[in-house]
């Protein structure tokens, strides 16, 4: 028996998934097969790359050591009846400062806007982890946790909550240790729940407390959501601004921002215009 | 939906002047929050184990491995060990694949192109030429590659190169460069087209340069044959057999060494003339070391570095060894094409300690450097006549390296021939593919240049100098 499949109208994905399917095409992304985008981000040797091969069954070489990822890896699986594209960001430890590496991550989170963004972060170091995780979370709502190296973390006796983390982030968090092909049953299904909108992120805002910078972002957020009215981080982008970040000091001249859709509202699988047949 | 531009200009504008406004520790404000958040965030979520005194290996291994007493030895200790594993380890596979290759096929197909009726021209150019210069490649890289890469790529599962970056960070940035350079000289060592993508994880563009300029000394695998060849029957030679492996390997590993010891060097002059600037901090994580998953390790290794190194040399012997064939087979007044230019080449070679046939295979080499031995032996044996019978500008292997050493004595070698060789190897202008690589990384012509012609006068000059002291302490021309 194989499966066969009927390829929707191009313009069928405009109105699908919340991916926004213009940006995704001007990143390079070819976007005719799958109905779901993932993201990969996370710190550099978190194992990020292990849990994408995992996911993919690709032998993407994973090194040891920081920087291995430049460019972005791409690979894809299938979950339920979905067809998931997923793309491995390179490691950074921040979204802020803007070499290479965390412009190509910032600039695919931001612009791509993937479907979901999996935050791969190692379990034995998760306060350092977090500053990364947390700034993920200040651009895209649609995340998953995925709390890798767990056994290390056990090994060396520490215990984490993950409910008590998820309730704290607002987004699910998943216990993983990949390269035991542990909880990798668990990620699939929260990147599912989460790109089909049963479940519905939260997700923690960082808390600023100067007051110089709330006065700012009182006065320029608002401006920001005036002009750009589906921009779903507007604190974000004002606070990048406030930094003096000419990436995104562009995109505001360019009108990329403007080019975002709305996340159209997240339809439940079955108004999806694919549909697989089956031939025997 | 389209914005105004007004509504854009005006958001812009508030944006400069609340800049103004919130003052300079914005940026460490920033930081600040999301520190505190996360920390808050961790700390009520992980329980850590009542605190016991355990023995850390990590740590243990660490304390050793950047030691500033140990450090540096053990690095040289691994290395030597990395590369005497793969010149003892690769000597039968390569002799035995050049039997099956050269001894066994070759005739083979010389005799079914006879029997065919082949025209003597296509027969050279077709077997002679292209099939002789892959076969040559194939033998002589394949093992060393295959044994070479499997083993970098484990010290790399491992955890040992951030260690290797950061006991020469503090080198680096005393050359005005950038710590995290360690980590694109040791993907140089590999390949330098690897290398100058690598040098992408640096983020000020003055230190990513300077990375990609100096990249090129860090001896690339198309390299590794030449050394490994040239220290065996010359350096090797010069005392007994049961040293000679090793003494071939500790001259490589100088080579290599005096590579990186350029690297500095020239990233010290680059800072402070064409590119000076500030020295950028940044922290490297040292992670934890873990076990390296062998099979996987190999497999990967094979797949992802050595075929993929090896069909780039094999796509650039191929239309090697034809042009070569074709320049010693097409005759101007009864002397072939190529010797014309050996000749012309010829007393600048000497100047420099080398000779005309060298400076040719460097050129011939350009577009990969693992053709360089293979196109030195086939021009030698045009030039001095010897060889008996193999033909012109056909490349083939010698029965055993005495014999290639007679070969090279025949046409006036020496031991500063062979030193100068090993220098030039590491001194050069980069491969095609990586000047290429340059150019898509740097997007400069200029610095692509730059890059590109650096290494080879400095080759010349080097080797220039190395060759007068010589002769005079030496006494000899």
């Amino acid at each position: 028996m194989n499966i066969k499949l009927q390829t929707p109208a191009p313009d069928a994905c405009a109105s699908c998934p919340a991916h926004h399917i213009g940006n995704l095409l001007r990143l390079g992304v070819n976007m005719e097969n799958w109905d779901y985008v993932v993201a990969l981000a996370g710190n550099p040797n978190t194992g990020k790359s292990t849990v994408f091969n995992a996911l993919t069954g690709l032998r993407q070489h994973t090194g040891n050591w920081p920087g291995k990822t430049v460019t972005r890896a791409e690979g894809g699986y299938s979950y339920g009846d979905n067809r998931y594209k997923i793309v491995d960001l390179p490691g950074t430890y921040s979204l802020l400062s803007t070499s290479m590496d965390e412009e190509v991550a910032r600039d695919f989170i931001l612009f791509g806007r993937p479907d979901v963004t999996v935050i791969v972060v190692d379990s034995t170091r998760l306060e350092r982890n977090l500053n990364l995780a947390l700034q993920v979370l200040e651009i895209t709502d649609r995340a998953v946790l995925c709390l890798n190296l767990i056994d290390e973390a056990r090994r060396h006796g520490l215990q984490v909550d993950e409910r008590r983390l998820a309730r704290d982030l607002g987004v699910p968090v998943v216990p993983t240790a990949a390269r035991q092909d542990e909880g990798l049953q668990e990620l699939l299904k929260a990147i599912h729940e989460v790109a089909t909108g049963q479940f519905v992120c939260k997700p923690h805002r960082i808390k600023n407390e100067a007051p110089a910078i709330k006065r700012a972002l009182a006065q320029l957020v608002p401006q920001l959501e005036a002009a750009f009215p589906n921009l779903p981080n507007a604190r974000w982008v004002a606070l990048r601004l406030l930094d003096g970040d000419q990436r995104i000091v562009k995109a505001i001249q360019n009108g990329e921002f403007g080019d975002l859709n709305a996340h159209a509202p997240v339809q439940p699988e079955t108004n999806l215009e694919l549909q697989l047949e089956v031939v025997s | 939906m389209t914005v105004q531009t007004g509504a854009t200009q005006a958001i812009l504008e508030t944006a400069d002047s609340l800049r103004w406004q919130i003052g300079r520790e914005f940026h460490e404000h920033l930081m600040e929050d999301i520190y505190t958040d996360a920390t808050h965030i961790a700390d009520r979520a992980v329980t850590r184990p009542d605190e016991k005194p355990r023995f850390d290996l990590d740590r243990t291994i660490d304390r050793l491995v950047t030691s500033r007493i140990f450090g540096f030895p053990l690095m040289i200790l691994l290395f030597t060990i990395v590369f005497w594993l793969t010149i003892s380890g690769a000597n039968v596979p390569s002799s035995w694949l050049a039997t099956l290759l050269l001894d066994t096929i070759h005739p083979l197909l010389k005799q079914g192109a006879a029997a065919i009726g082949m025209p003597w021209w296509l027969d050279g150019f077709l077997i002679d030429g292209m099939y002789l210069a892959t076969a040559w490649v194939v033998s002589v890289m394949l093992p060393p590659m295959a044994i070479f890469f499997p083993l970098f790529t484990l010290l790399e599962d491992f955890g040992y190169l951030p260690r290797v970056a950061f006991n020469l960070d503090n080198a680096f940035k005393k050359s005005g460069a950038h710590g995290k350079q360690a980590l694109s000289m040791m993907m140089g060592f590999g390949c330098n087209a690897a290398g100058v993508v690598a040098t992408r994880v640096i983020d000020s563009p003055r230190e990513r340069l300077i990375a990609i300029i100096t990249n090129n000394f860090a001896l690339c695998n198309g390299r590794w044959p030449t050394q490994i060849l040239i220290a065996s029957i010359f350096i090797g030679g010069l005392v007994p057999a049961y040293l000679g492996g090793l003494i071939s390997a500790l001259s490589v590993v100088a080579i290599a060494l005096l590579g990186v010891l350029f690297t500095f060097l020239v990233s010290w002059s680059l800072s402070r003339t064409l590119l000076k600037g500030e020295v950028s901090t940044f922290s490297l994580e040292l992670p934890p070391y873990r076990p390296p998953r062998i099979w996987q390790t190999i497999y990967t290794s094979v797949i992802d570095r050595t075929l993929i190194v090896l069909w780039r040399a094999i796509t650039f012997a191929m239309p090697a060894g034809a042009v070569i064939w074709l320049t010693a087979n097409v005759t101007i007044g009864g002397t072939s094409v190529v010797e014309y230019v050996i000749n012309f080449l010829n007393p600048l070679g000497i100047l420099v300690g080398l000779n005309g046939v060298i400076l040719v295979a460097y050129i011939f080499a350009i577009p990969a450097n693992e053709i360089v031995i293979p196109t030195i032996l086939m021009l030698t044996v045009l030039v001095t006549g010897a060889g008996g019978g193999a033909g012109a500008g056909v490349m083939f292997e010698l029965e055993s390296q005495a014999d290639t050493l007679a070969l090279f004595y025949a046409d006036g070698w020496t031991l500063l021939t062979a030193v100068n060789l090993m220098l030039f190897s590491l001194i050069h202008n980069p491969c095609s593919t990586t000047i290429y690589t340059i150019y898509k990384e740097t997007g400069s012509k200029k610095w692509t240049a730059v890059a590109s012609l650096l290494p080879v006068v400095m080759g010349f000059v080097v080797t220039f100098f190395v060759a007068q002291i010589w002769r005079l302490v030496a006494g000899i021309g």
